[in-house]
């Protein structure tokens, strides 16, 4: 119900929304839970467990129940807090957790079967039979478990993630938050004020206090109109910072667009989530007000006395129409003198404290407490104990504190734990428990408004003082200084009993009696309680129902609440959608593509695209009458064998190596020498790990004395970068050498076959006349640009380098020159076949476990030093029982070999204690009209010959095979030196 | 996390690589035994405290750096080069303040 | 016999507009990279004063005419629009490495920052300023010159850097129109 005259919203203009299918009217200004309040709806979900009724407990983001699913077109939000959702036009909302109606819900039987559902339900029913847990409880939990639903379609909206960087970050813009950023503001320094609410000001806009004997409020539109003209400060409304990290990095969520309005606006990120680097932070997020637990305590219109407050005096809404107060503290009486001054009725205070004020305006009963309440969708009566007996009082709406507990979480999100007050009854920050963090005002403790007011001045002097930067002193407004008094009160005792229950966690349904047996049967760890009983491991992360929960473990376990401690706090203080962390990845933000230049040219002759890495490379170029890509494959194998192939190779990773101390350096990094490498030739190198490993593998040119161009294979180019630079500045920085990647100015392309040399001579200035593993530069069509005589295919060999602005137009010449001649592109697949056939490594044989050993290739390995030589000979890495590369060909050429198999001796069992080895790459060869496969084999060279069976038993695959060396196509190389 | 690169100043942990403790730089001499090349590849202590450990600005300068930090109170009190930096220039700062 | 045709890394993509930000190709007609050999720093200094230039220090540029040199890592510079021949450095011809993106408009270091995890506000990052960073994913050189930011990263990754500039564009502009 509305009261005139009172709260911050525009009752100059309605909006029209919808909950559970009916429609209803509220303000610019109000939340979705302040507008169906004004609306008398109380019912607003049901429980997470046992489906009670539940209605709004909190104004704010640790609201536990009042969850509901946003409507959109097409889409919908679970779990969307009611409290802090902001009313737009049109709006549409549904209750959660109810079937078939928030009314009648059938599930509600298991509040009946409570009994039986108590703690650890789960744990000691779903035992036996065991083999029922995949078949029945699973799927049945599964049914039951879960809060709100998924539409299951792809969420297409924009999220943002950005970086943000300041001198101070101030948490929270109420009265501490407000003046630090004031402070600091004037001062000139770089400030960010975020606040989680959409409107700043925090606990001033709920309450009617006065600042220098005007509405708070006043002063702080005053105080943001100022900040906001402040260039060197940034105002950051509805944005929750949600984790503290390292070296002063807070994460933080911002609703920019996310149900703000209808139509969603094109582009506009529903969220942001922005990593927000500051030199100092400020944490002055306030208090939140904690409940009592009784007997029913959980009914809606049961609500925090605080939110009676806002809702009243932001929202100009009372949420009953006849209100009782129940508190031990003073501050809670605020609620009932507000009420009164609005008209509202009072029906009593209840107060826990024998000896507090008894005079109001309205009855009082001290040292009493409420034991029950009743109410089937909304509270009608409590019951009440005090001096005189038990009385029964009809109210509507009960406002509810026990006490308020510091917003501390960002202080325990670095390891600190926090300290407990005896005299706040709840946990304060600990020092320094975040590096550069300070918190302020009610965060820190200090509960009165001209505390808070100072609290957050003070801290951000402190703040300019490390700055060095002059605090501007000004004077902070009068404002209410009343001492804080309140004396605990957790559950009230004797509202226990076998069929009562005292709710705690009203999220997850943890009742004082759970967290009682939970101790009795030894969880008397808070953080084992917290896993037993479930308590404060819902979406609300028991942001009111914590302290409570471990003072009653306390309680049970005969401590202190000091001894029994706190559960840790982690990262996110509320709940951060994963599209907003994960802004950008979707789709092709996932990775950069990383494009050829000969990219379009290869996509318009209907190559499928394979990814190598970030690369995206041409897979095979399909031609009229080929059904399969093996068809494509075979054509363009036999083409490079009988023709030519031309192929984009500029993925390959080249790395530019200059200096007096190049050569010296190779023969370091590579476990071959390449100082007695000629000028103008090309060698094969190996490179090592430092544990003896094969690391990568690639040709290196001499290009000048002190020149040399090395390659890597596509996948490792990154690594061998930046194991080169590991190399160069730990081991010899002193050395004359400079070396940096070339890659992408190059684009490089291989022309292989017996007619590479008349294909190239038609495209060059003039045609060197290179030996095998030579190189030299070359003008192509008055191009500059580099040959080099190499090959992967086991055909006579080109590379063609030419700048990479030319790539396209020289792979579309060397393209249409090679079809003249019988020859075309080929791709990926033909690549692997021919490089199989030949037994040349790919980083499938080189998969890191293998040594140059392994592949025949520790002859390489001379009398010089180079990385991994040593490691490279220690025991178990040289010998007969390693696995060495070897070919494989089925005794059937026609049976299918595959890469994975693994190798058996035939006639012994094929399990793992048999095996003899695996296989690594596979393929038809249509040059040997043969399956091929290369592998590495136990003593491998010395069982050439040997029939093995390979097995492979997730594609069904059992053939026989004979074990061969590893190059099945022209063994002796004469093609390449053709 | 941040770090203090000493060329590219103070940079999100993203943009470095992280290979493990300085041990690795301590490489053995080619004739080593086989124990000196375990201590060196494998062998580390898991200290809960200061640890000196290997960075790559990946994402940067290509500097490896060498970062003084307690696995404790996750405190970074120092960022080096490995390789020395020509005389004129600091050989180490603090990380950011 | 047909010449080889010349095309630029982002060829076919037209300057786009979001508000008040706009992105455009920049092509630089030479990128050479600089790495003076040990002890040849005062050397190379001395090749580069003919150009009015000087080697950067780190996180610099340095502007002369149309020359440009940057910043680019530890003993490396990238020297822009200007030739060098001199034994005191290795040299690298860079120039078809590299796609240049320009990010011009008042909310151009906001929207940057979306992508890049530096400060690139003008109190931290003015214009004379060189970073190596990475934009998302990418490896780049993030410039700031009087007339905007430019950004350098590895050609094939070129269109991937537009596509994430641009679309970043879209949603900074989206958010100004909201105010």
């Amino acid at each position: 119900m509305r009261i005139e005259g009172r709260g911050l919203v525009d009752r100059g203009q309605t909006l029209g929304f919808r909950f559970d299918g009916r429609d209803y009217v509220g303000h610019p200004g109000d939340t979705l839970a302040s507008a169906l309040l004004a609306n008398g709806v109380r019912l607003i979900g049901r429980s997470f467990k046992y489906h009670r009724p539940r209605g709004v407990l909190t104004a704010g983001a640790e609201e536990p129940n009042a969850l509901v699913e946003i409507l959109e077109e097409g889409q919908h939000t679970p779990n969307v807090r009611a409290t802090v959702q902001e009313l737009y036009q049109g709006l549409a909302a549904r209750s959660q957790n109810r079937f078939p109606s928030l009314g009648f819900d059938l599930l509600a039987v298991n509040d009946l079967a409570a009994p039986f559902l108590s703690v650890g339900f789960y744990y000691k029913t779903f035992m036996w039979p065991r083999h029922f847990w995949e078949g029945l409880y699973e799927p049945l939990i599964r049914r039951a478990a879960g809060l709100g639903t998924l539409s299951k379609r792809h969420d297409e909206a924009d999220y943002e993630k950005a970086f943000a960087f300041c001198d101070l970050l101030v948490i929270g813009a109420g009265p501490a938050g407000l003046a630090a950023a004031l402070e600091a503001g004037r001062a000139g320094a770089d400030v960010i004020l975020c606040d989680e609410d959409a409107r700043m000001g925090g606990r001033l806009l709920s309450e009617t206090l006065t600042l220098d004997d005007a509405p708070a409020v006043d002063w702080v539109m005053a105080a943001l109109a100022e900040l906001a003209a402040l260039p060197n400060v940034r105002l950051m409304p509805r944005t929750t910072v949600t984790g503290a990290y390292d070296q002063g990095t807070f994460g933080a969520l911002e609703r920019v667009g996310l149900h703000l309005h209808l139509p969603a606006r094109p582009h506009l990120p529903r969220e942001c989530f922005w990593r927000i680097v500051a030199r100092r932070a400020i944490l002055a997020a306030g208090a939140l007000e904690r409940p009592i637990a009784f007997q029913n305590n959980d009914r809606p219109g049961i609500m925090l006395a605080s939110a009676v407050r806002s809702y009243l005096n932001r929202y100009g809404v009372t949420p009953g129409r006849r209100v009782t107060v129940f508190a031990n503290n003073d501050e809670a009486r605020r609620t009932a003198h507000d009420l009164m001054a609005a008209g509202v009725p009072v029906a009593a205070i209840i107060d826990s404290r024998p000896h507090s004020s008894a005079v109001e305006d309205c009855p009082v009963y001290t040292g009493a407490a409420v034991i029950d309440s009743r109410g089937r969708r909304g509270l009608s009566q409590i019951t009440v104990r005090h001096g005189g007996g038990i009385s029964m009082i009809e109210t509507d709406c009960l406002a509810v504190s026990g006490g308020w507990n510091p917003t501390l979480h960002l202080t325990s999100h670095m390891g600190g734990r926090p300290l407990w007050n005896e005299a706040l009854a709840g946990f304060v920050p600990a020092p320094n428990a975040v590096p550069g963090l300070a918190p302020a005002g009610a965060a820190a403790g200090v509960m009165s408004t001209a505390g808070c007011l100072a609290s957050g001045q003070r801290a951000a002097r402190e703040v300019l003082e490390a700055l060095g930067r002059k605090a501007p002193g000004l004077p902070l407004p009068a404002a209410e200084d009343a001492p804080y008094v309140i004396e605990p009160l957790w559950s009230v005792p004797g509202t226990g009993g076998r069929w009562a229950r005292a709710w705690l966690d009203f999220a997850n349904d943890v009742t004082v009696k759970d967290v009682g047996l939970a101790a009795r049967e030894n969880f008397a760890s808070v953080e084992h309680m917290k896993r037993y009983t479930t308590q404060g491991m819902a979406p609300d992360q028991g942001k009111n129902s914590n302290v409570a929960a471990l003072a009653v473990l306390a309680d049970a376990t005969g401590r202190t609440i000091a001894e029994t401690g706190t559960t840790t706090f982690r990262p996110p203080y509320t709940p951060v959608s994963i599209a907003a962390i994960g802004a950008g990845g979707r789709g092709a933000g996932f990775a950069p593509q990383r494009l050829l230049t000969s990219h379009q040219a290869s996509v318009e002759r209907g190559a499928p695209m394979i990814e190598a890495g970030l690369w995206y490379r041409p897979s095979y170029f399909p031609r009229p009458g080929e059904a399969t890509w093996r068809d494509a494959c075979d054509r363009e194998v036999r083409m490079v064998r009988g023709a030519v192939g031309v192929c984009d190779v500029s993925t390959l990773g080249k790395i530019d190596i200059q200096g007096a101390d190049a050569a010296r350096f190779l023969d370091l990094v590579y476990a071959n020498t390449f100082s007695t490498l000629p000028v103008g030739r090309v060698r094969y190198g190996l490179m090592l790990r430092e544990d003896g490993h094969v690391m990568d593998d690639g040709t290196t040119a001499r290009l000048g004395e002190a020149h040399y161009l090395t390659t890597t294979t596509t996948a490792a180019a990154g690594q061998v970068m930046r194991h080169l630079d590991f190399v160069h500045q730990a081991f010899c920085a002193d050395w004359d050498l400079r070396f940096i990647s070339v890659t992408e100015s190059w684009a490089q392309i291989a022309v292989a076959g017996p007619k590479a040399r008349a294909l190239l001579a038609s495209v060059l200035d003039t045609m060197p006349d290179l030996p095998f593993m030579g190189c030299a530069g070359v003008g192509v069509q008055g191009v500059k640009g580099r040959l080099f005589r190499i090959s992967f295919s086991g055909e006579l060999g080109y590379e063609i380098a030419v700048p990479a602005r030319y790539g396209e137009a020289l792979f579309r010449d060397l393209l249409a020159r090679a079809e003249t001649m019988g020859g075309g592109a080929y791709g990926m697949e033909a690549l692997n076949v021919l490089r199989i056939e030949k037994g040349l490594l790919t980083h499938a044989e080189i998969h890191g476990r293998v040594t140059a050993f392994d592949v025949g290739m520790e002859r390489m390995l001379g009398a010089k030093d180079c990385i991994g030589k040593g490691p490279s000979r220690r025991p178990g890495l040289l010998g007969p029982d390693r696995e060495q590369m070897v070919g494989l060909r089925p005794l059937d050429p026609e049976q299918a070999l595959s890469s994975g198999a693994h190798l058996f001796v035939p006639g012994e069992t094929v399990e793992r204690v048999n095996d003899q080895g695996y296989t690594t790459s596979a393929c038809w060869s249509p040059t040997l009209n043969s399956w091929l496969a290369l592998g590495f084999l136990k003593d491998g060279r010395a069982r050439h010959g040997q029939t093995l069976r390979l097995v492979d038993h997730l594609r069904g695959i059992d053939v026989l095979c004979e074990v061969c060396d590893p190059v099945f196509h022209d063994r002796e190389g004469g093609k390449l030196r053709a | 996390m941040r770090l203090t690169c000493p060329l590219c100043g103070p940079r999100d942990r993203r943009e470095f690589y992280y290979y493990g403790a300085d041990d690795y730089l301590h490489r053995p001499a080619p004739d080593a035994p086989p124990a000196a090349w375990d201590d060196y590849l494998h062998n580390r202590d898991n200290p809960a405290g200061m640890l000196r450990d290997l960075w790559y600005h990946e994402a940067g300068c290509g500097q490896w750096l060498a970062v003084s930090r307690n696995t404790v109170s996750h405190d970074i009190t120092a960022v080096e080069c490995v390789a020395p930096l020509r005389p004129a220039r600091k050989k180490a700062v603090r990380n950011e303040d | 016999m047909p010449e080889l045709i010349a095309k630029t890394p982002l060829s076919g993509l037209w300057p786009v507009t979001h508000g008040a930000l706009s992105l455009s190709e920049v092509v630089y007609d030479s990128i050479l990279s600089l790495a003076p050999f040990a002890g040849q720093e005062k050397v190379l200094t001395k090749a580069l004063k003919p150009l009015g230039l000087a080697f950067p220090a780190p996180n610099t540029l340095a502007v002369s005419g149309v020359a440009r040199i940057v910043w680019t890592g530890r003993d490396q510079a990238f020297l822009i629009n200007a030739p060098l021949a001199t034994p005191s450095a290795a040299i690298t011809d860079q120039s078809d490495g590299w796609a240049g993106l320009r990010l011009e408009g008042p909310m151009a270091a906001e929207a940057l920052m979306r992508l890049v995890p530096i400060d690139l506000r003008s109190s931290a990052f003015p214009p004379g300023s060189a970073a190596r960073a990475p934009l998302n994913h990418m490896n780049a050189v993030v410039m700031r010159l009087e007339s905007g930011f430019e950004v350098m990263v590895f050609r094939s990754m070129a269109r991937s850097a537009w596509t994430e500039i641009a679309e970043t564009m879209q949603r900074v502009a989206a958010r100004q129109a909201l105010r």
